[in-house]
């Protein structure tokens, strides 16, 4: 077995230094009764050729945007992968380690995490982030939970423009926690405020929003994080990173804790796991922040030297008074998302989301003027993703767009009623003029199918 | 030349200079419209103070902090009960290949169906090794999986009219996430003592059963490296005052193909697929954690899972009575699909290797560092065994601490130590399989030098490490004033 060095001779010699006959010997600990000894109904084993022949065969059944331009976004976004970030992420040293428990030995992944934390404040602007989350939608879970401990209250006020997945998942978190979500039906795409103003209690803990929205458009995050404070609640959002290269940051707008699937910052679709769950708050609230949180410090020789810190709030030392369960979070999308931004920069990332958001308009602007299709919120500003009505089921007009050569858009009638005919579009700075002009070449053949 | 380990690296922020690209992108060949005409003035941003730097500065950047990091690749790496296996590089290539790492999990059903047959066999095949009826991928590590079989018992419970149930029986030797997880669910705690021998403290959880009692989480082998023999006996108190049982499966390293949770009376379980079937840490995760179930708990599961119907792989969203979705997706699926590979590498045949290889190797080391250290349970241990510095503590004032430390100077990443928290100054080492005799008997070497140097020359332990690229570090400033993120002026917290 090539992954096993050991051969019989050594497994013979071993045997005998510890005093024992046989490999079986060694389960003497376990009754009998309960050791299997039959064979596992699973399939043979495969060779280093075949197993290689097999995920290949496997993977080419899939249809992936690397052949088939994307228009499919809700959350997944194809964002171009500089090559920076699989050479580094690629290096062994970063992806057979482990959680830094030992940091005179693991400087590399501290010193990476904690410039992952300053590049999530900076493109936050936010005071203090930790090291990662499993994903968005566990982020926001998370975020809400702290939320409503520190206001004390048992209510979160989430508007249906959040990315509906995510409120299955809160849905099931804060049950458990007692806490009541209570949802927001909004109109037109987007949260008013005056629909915030007249849904918060004295009870609301926490208004959640996503900026921009799960229909892509662009909310009055301002307007609704003073009503937030107002009503006493703490405002939570939950954002496109790739949108802050051009959208106002969550810190000017006084958001209280900010949450956001970094997916996008250099990581793969891969089928929508692992991801990368970003989380930041104000200072005041560190303390009361999930998972783990790298910090500077000093060495033995005055050195300046990086650590887990503020390790008490976590599970292997506070138990069942931890701040969370998380333990193993998701350090090489965090190292991912930090190469990703510092080959980015400054000009880099302006420039992702300004090409993101000139082709998504291009795009919604064509697809309008075709017969049979219009912008849903036609008065909602977007980002670089947008809500069509189509002139038949979504799905079916996906189907079309397969046939084509093209991943369509997001059905939204399995999560919202009476949109079954609707569709949310995603352009990201990978698409060209000539794929969108298929896009629309594509979706004026199915209207004139139909 | 200087070892670049050892050279202090500057931050991102402190190399970048203005102007600095690191990379080239497209010019805009759609209309472009003025920012103004598309965006409300209040929602376009200022400034955006992200570093600025080119290419080779970003990778050498990056390439001098791996090189102050110790990995599996760079050696023994005992870190017990973290299974720190050799990660196989197949298992890397298959991940880059763009027909899943390219693939968007809204595609519909047609358009994956490599990647849920990948999902759909892992189920399956998770569910054998398990012995149990059912699996579902979807948890993202090891705790997200305690949080959802606990979901799961509860959701059990109330549909059985049992919802006042309301504690977790949970061992002190249990990992922290398990009495987190369960105060995650809203349950309460109880702890249960550990007996002489280690296991679980008969007596004690006989005198703490009652109809408050929602279920007992155990990892067996347990923390100690040693199987709970009366496991059987264990199942069959909590199920008969009405509880569920809940199997941590982080040790399940040294039971695949040898013995199955289901098989001892675990109703719930989940696995660890980056320690047990090999998907890299990723210097702390990402992880995946799939939870396998006995039928019993089945209908609770979330949603969605992969079926396989007439016109092939499907997810199922329909599953009346699930508890919900506790992930955006189907779980870390890269991780799976490694793990998946892992599996059908070793195959029927061969799984057992696996297990096999990692409790003979951690016997061997128990077996030939005994008199240099103290063995804290002195019996065959499972895939990795602990010892107390204890001794050495009370007579050298030598703590275990300091000997991981030492063991640094090596070149070996050292074993966990404080963990459990029952055995006084614990070193916790777990070899796995991946290691050879040869290495076993350098470390074995390297841990009697650093015990003959704990009575000859103890200074020398105490103020190690030496040779790493920072030495001990203060973790009390760090706590003290927190900085945790970067300003040109440190702002302390």
């Amino acid at each position: 077995m090539a992954y096993i060095p050991n051969t019989d001779q050594d497994r013979q010699a071993m045997l005998e230094a510890i005093g024992l006959n046989s490999l079986d010997d060694l389960y003497t600990p376990i009754p009998e009764a309960l050791r299997f000894t039959g064979e596992l109904n699973i399939p043979s084993r495969y060779n280093q050729i075949a197993l290689e022949k097999h995920y290949k065969t496997l993977g080419n059944k899939n249809a992936s945007a690397e052949e088939y331009p994307c228009f499919l976004g809700a959350g997944i976004y194809d964002h171009y992968v500089p090559p920076t970030v699989g050479a580094i992420t690629g290096r062994s040293e970063f992806y057979t380690s482990y959680t830094p428990y030992q940091p005179e030995v693991s400087q590399g992944v501290l010193q990476s995490i904690f410039e992952f934390q300053t590049l999530t404040c900076e493109l936050m602007g936010m005071d203090v982030a930790n090291a990662s989350m499993y994903d968005g939608a566990t982020a926001l879970a998370e975020a809400a939970i702290m939320a409503c401990e520190l206001a004390g209250r048992k209510h979160l006020l989430v508007p249906d423009t959040i990315n509906p997945i995510y409120r299955d998942v809160l849905e099931t978190y804060v049950r458990h926690m007692n806490l009541t979500v209570d949802t927001l039906v909004t109109e037109n795409g987007l949260t008013s405020v005056e629909s915030v103003k007249a849904a918060i209690t004295s009870e609301t803990g926490a208004v959640l929003l996503q900026q921009p929205n799960f229909f892509g458009a662009i909310e009055d995050v301002q307007a609704i994080s003073a009503a937030a404070h107002e009503g006493g609640a703490l405002f939570v959002t939950c954002v496109d990173p790739i949108s802050l290269g051009l959208l106002t940051p969550p810190g000017e707008y006084d958001a209280d804790i900010v949450v956001a699937e970094g997916q996008a910052l250099g990581c793969p679709m891969g089928y929508g796991g692992p991801l990368l769950g970003l989380f930041a708050c104000k200072t005041k609230y560190l303390r009361r922040i999930p998972g783990r949180i790298v910090g500077e410090t000093k060495d033995g020789d005055g050195k300046r030297a990086f650590v887990m810190t503020l390790r008490t709030r976590e599970q292997d030392i506070r138990r069942e008074r931890a701040t969370s369960n998380i333990c193993t979070n998701v350090a090489l999308y965090a190292l991912a998302g930090a190469v990703y931004l510092a080959t980015m920069g400054k000009q880099g990332l302006k420039q992702v989301a300004e090409l993101s958001l000139q082709k998504a308009h291009y795009a919604a602007t064509e697809i309008a003027k075709i017969p049979g299709y219009s912008l849903s919120f036609p008065d909602a500003p977007y980002f670089k993703e947008f809500v069509v009505q189509t002139p038949g089921d979504a799905g079916k007009l996906n189907e079309h767009l397969m046939s084509k050569g093209l991943i369509g858009g997001y059905a939204l009638g399995g999560h919202y009623s009476g949109m079954k005919n609707a569709m949310l579009l995603c352009v990201t700075e990978q698409r060209t003029k000539a794929e969108i002009d298929a896009l629309v070449a594509a979706l004026r053949e199915f209207e004139g199918n139909s | 030349m200087q070892d670049p380990s050892l050279t202090h690296e500057r931050l991102l922020f402190e190399i970048s200079q203005p102007g600095r690209l690191g990379v080239e992108l497209p010019d805009c060949d759609v209309p472009v419209m003025s920012l103004e005409s598309l965006l409300p003035a209040a929602q376009i941003r200022k400034d955006l103070p992200l570093p600025e730097l080119s290419e080779p500065e970003v990778i050498r950047h990056f390439t001098h902090l791996s090189q102050k990091n110790y990995s599996v690749d760079s050696g023994f790496y005992p870190l017990g009960s973290c299974t720190m296996k050799y990660n196989p590089k197949l298992n890397e290539d298959a991940a880059r290949h763009p027909g899943f790492a390219r693939l968007h999990p809204y595609l519909p059903d047609a358009q994956a169906q490599g990647a849920l047959e990948v999902l759909f066999e892992m189920q399956n095949i998770l569910t054998e090794i398990a012995g149990m009826d059912a699996t579902s991928l979807q948890p993202a590590a090891g705790a997200h999986g305690e949080l959802l079989g606990l979901m799961l018992i509860k959701a059990y419970h109330e549909d059985h009219g049992q919802g006042e149930r309301d504690t977790i029986i949970v061992p002190e030797a249990a990992h922290g996430t398990n009495p987190a997880s369960a105060a995650r669910c809203g349950y309460k705690t109880l702890t249960v003592k550990s007996d002489s021998r280690g296991r679980v403290d008969l007596a004690h959880l006989k005198s703490e059963l009652s109809d408050k009692i929602a279920g007992l989480m155990l990892t067996n082998p347990n923390t100690l490296g040693l199987f709970e023999d009366d496991i059987a006996e264990i199942c069959d108190l909590i199920h008969g005052c009405g509880g569920l049982v809940y199997c941590d499966g982080a040790n399940m390293n040294a039971l695949v193909g040898r013995a199955r949770p289901g098989d001892m009376g675990f109703d719930v379980m989940h696995f660890n697929l980056h320690k047990t079937f090999s998907s890299p840490h990723g210097g702390g995760g990402p992880g995946s954690g799939p939870v396998a179930v006995k039928k019993i708990l089945e209908p609770y599961l979330p949603t969605p899972q992969v079926v396989k119907t007439e016109t092939g792989f499907a997810l199922e969203h329909n599953i009346p009575k699930s508890i919900g979705k506790i992930h955006g997706f189907y779980g870390s699926f890269m991780c799976i699909l490694r793990s998946y590979l892992f599996i059908l590498y070793y195959g029927k045949e061969r799984l057992k290797d696996v297990a096999d290889n990692a409790v003979l190797n951690a016997n061997y080391i128990r077996t030939e560092l005994q008199g240099h250290f103290d063995v804290a349970f002195d019996e065959i241990c499972m895939h990795e065994v602990i010892f107390s510095a204890k001794r050495q503590q009370r007579e050298h004032g030598i703590r275990a601490l300091d000997v991981a430390k030492r063991l640094m100077d090596f070149g070996y990443h050292p074993p966990t130590i404080y963990f459990p928290l029952i055995v006084p100054e614990a070193l916790m080492i777990e070899p796995t399989e991946t290691e050879s005799r040869q290495t076993l008997d350098s470390f074995i070497d390297a841990m009697k030098q650093i015990a003959d140097d704990i009575v000859n020359d103890p200074e020398v332990v105490k103020s190690a490490p030496h040779f790493t690229p920072v030495r001990k570090i203060d973790e009390a400033l760090a706590a003290r004033q927190p900085c945790v993120c970067w300003s040109p002026e440190p702002v302390k917290a």
